[in-house]
């Protein structure tokens, strides 16, 4: 008896979850953004004055104490990071337990997958609308810090793509989290050893050369570090050959991890 | 009306019946728990095909598999001419499919929900529009279609979930458990939605625990227990075939219903224990035997009445349904005519 062989499976398999960004992906992105038109209100308070007062407290509270650093007044220094991070909660914040509600109270995946779309083009469908928050916050809190004088080149209209990389990124991991925690109060881990650690050790509030060596190589690791360094380069117009690599670390990042929240999304809902 | 006796494989006007579904040997296995053991039944086109069974009978899963929600772990299963096991996007797009629980779109409106469901269809924005109409006009849900459908009633919430099921005019509505958790008004109102469906030519497959749902609403029927179908066929045959036209309940004493069984034993088919009552399956002269158990000292009470579905299942299983809902069939005074 002839078997396919395993690699032959694999890459099967992989294929469909690639391919699961399609048309059907985008029927479930438009009633997400259907049900967003409806309630978006509701999300400003987080997404959006959350990160403001940020800003205020760190920018202009702190700052007052804080000599410039790497040349730029604190504020200054803050802000871009301050859009990646806004950026970051939104796209987390939605693909966990926005996610999660529809998932397992509201049971919408269950609707959606009795029609011709299937599981793995929700999870996608979901993604992208993570993504779109994501680049909603982290543009809306863009045109504040250039409304107060906080963007200084052209290059900053770049920054759009980088949050779009953002946005897949967290909303890929929070995803992977839905795929797996047995509660919704179990996302308090996520936050806690996750999203809290990156917002707070990726360069966003001080330089990591501060830090020990160990450490800021570790930094390398966290893909908040990766956008911080990107959206303050732009802001500034800093711009080197360099940047190039982060784009690559972020890309290969969204592109290995992609199959898993599909795959745990199957597990999890599927028998 | 009578119903006029068809002949096997044909319609009620005599036509060829086409198969829709097909199971051959048909298994499930949740992590070495066998939910479904390897069953077979055929739906026809055009029909109302019920699974009756208890909680975790196993009724669920067989149309999880059909809609392709759950893959099946053995067997075949073949769905308008489909393999489940190829093409699920090809029979998800003649399917449709009401859930257990309602899963609605909350934050929208009813016609936003239907609007929405139409749109993963592919379905064209202005067909889509005029579809939606008919539907709400059929489920009469025309003058809620503005509201939210957090704010509207179980029953509405139910017939809307109904009517989003039809918005691609399947070939075949599945429904698991339609009627479950609703008022006894709202559920003769879904009924006769679902009758006027059946009449329109839709097939029907419906999973329920409601013995009156299935004999309101179903030509064919599978009673499954434990992931298997202890019997299939219509109804009214089941009932004949199993218990015959009439019962008789008993109360009496444990130690002198084998006596009673003993003296009447000419007089009936079978019987069935259930506690301190007695079933028994009338097959001749139903008056003899009433006379008979007045007669009888150790009887408390006893009633009369035609024999259902419930009694079916009890005999199959040795227990009954065990909701408090069904045993209205019993109480019911129209219905079973006490001699008491």
């Amino acid at each position: 008896m002839q078997k396919t062989p395993w690699f032959l499976q694999t890459l099967k398999k992989l294929a469909t979850y690639y391919s699961s960004v399609n048309g059907w992906a985008l029927k479930v992105l438009a009633r997400n953004l259907i049900v967003f038109r409806k309630t978006w209100t509701t999300n400003l308070a987080f997404n959006i004055v959350e990160p403001l007062l940020y800003l205020a407290a760190l920018g202009v509270g702190l700052g007052a104490m804080v000599e410039g650093i790497e040349g730029m007044s604190y504020i200054q220094f803050v802000a871009p990071g301050v859009v990646a991070t806004s950026a970051m909660w939104a796209a987390a914040a939605e693909c966990s337990y926005d996610s999660f509600v529809r998932m397992h109270f509201q049971k919408i995946y269950h609707a959606i997958v009795a029609t011709p779309i299937n599981l793995e083009e929700v999870v996608v469908g979901e993604l992208l609308y993570g993504t779109f928050k994501s680049l909603l916050s982290g543009t809306v809190i863009l045109i504040v810090i250039a409304a107060l004088g906080l963007v200084l080149s052209p290059w900053a209209l770049f920054i759009p793509i980088v949050l779009i990389l953002n946005g897949l990124v967290f909303s890929q991991i929070a995803m992977i989290w839905t795929g797996i925690v047995p509660k919704i109060d179990n996302f308090a881990y996520f936050f806690t050893l996750i999203v809290t650690p990156m917002f707070l050790f990726s360069g966003v509030f001080f330089p990591l050369d501060v830090l020990p060596r160990v450490l800021q190589q570790l930094a390398w690791l966290l893909p908040l570090y990766h956008i911080v360094i990107l959206l303050r380069s732009l802001t500034i117009g800093l711009i080197t050959f360099e940047l190039l690599y982060h784009v690559l670390w972020l890309t290969l990042f969204i592109l290995i991890i992609f199959p898993l929240p599909q795959m745990l999304m199957r597990r999890r809902l599927i028998q | 009306m009578a119903l006029l006796p068809r002949a096997e494989g044909t319609d009620r006007r005599g036509n060829l019946l086409t198969v829709v579904v097909e199971a051959q040997k048909l298994q499930k296995m949740y992590n070495g728990f066998e939910a479904v053991a390897g069953i077979d039944f055929h739906i026809h086109r055009g029909e109302c095909f019920g699974i009756l069974g208890p909680n975790g009978a196993g009724k669920t899963t067989v149309v999880a598999m059909i809609y392709c929600f759950n893959p099946i772990s053995g067997g075949k299963l073949t769905v308008l001419g489909n393999d489940v096991t190829a093409n699920t996007r090809a029979i998800k797009t003649r399917l449709g499919v009401v859930p257990q629980e309602n899963n609605l779109d909350l934050e929208l409106t009813v016609r936003e929900n239907l609007l929405v469901y139409a749109s993963y269809f592919g379905i064209r924005r202005s067909e889509a529009h005029k579809r939606v109409e008919e539907l709400l006009h059929f489920f009469s849900l025309s003058t809620k279609a503005d509201q939210e459908v957090d704010r509207i009633s179980g029953g509405m919430k139910r017939r809307l979930t109904i009517a989003r099921g039809l918005i691609h005019t399947p070939e075949i509505l599945i429904l698991d458990e339609p009627t479950t958790g609703l008022d006894p008004q709202s559920r003769r109102l879904i009924w006769e939605h679902l009758r006027q469906l059946k009449n329109k030519g839709l097939t029907l497959v419906l999973t329920t625990h409601y013995l009156e749902e299935a004999s309101q609403l179903c030509d064919e029927l599978i009673i499954m227990d434990q992931g298997i179908i202890l019997e299939q066929g219509k109804p009214l045959d089941l009932i004949q075939k199993q218990v015959g036209a009439k019962v008789v309940e008993v109360e009496i004493n444990l130690e002198h219903s084998h006596a009673l069984v003993h003296t009447l034993e000419h007089l009936i088919s079978g019987y069935q224990l259930a506690g301190n009552t007695i079933y028994l399956y009338i097959t001749e002269d139903e008056t003899e035997a009433v006379k008979m158990i007045s007669s009888c000292k150790h009887v408390h009470t006893y009633r009369l009445r035609p024999s259902n579905l419930e009694d079916v299942f009890l005999k199959l299983t040795g227990r009954g349904l065990d909701y408090a809902e069904d045993t209205m069939v019993f109480t019911d005074p129209k219905k079973t005519g006490h001699i008491l």
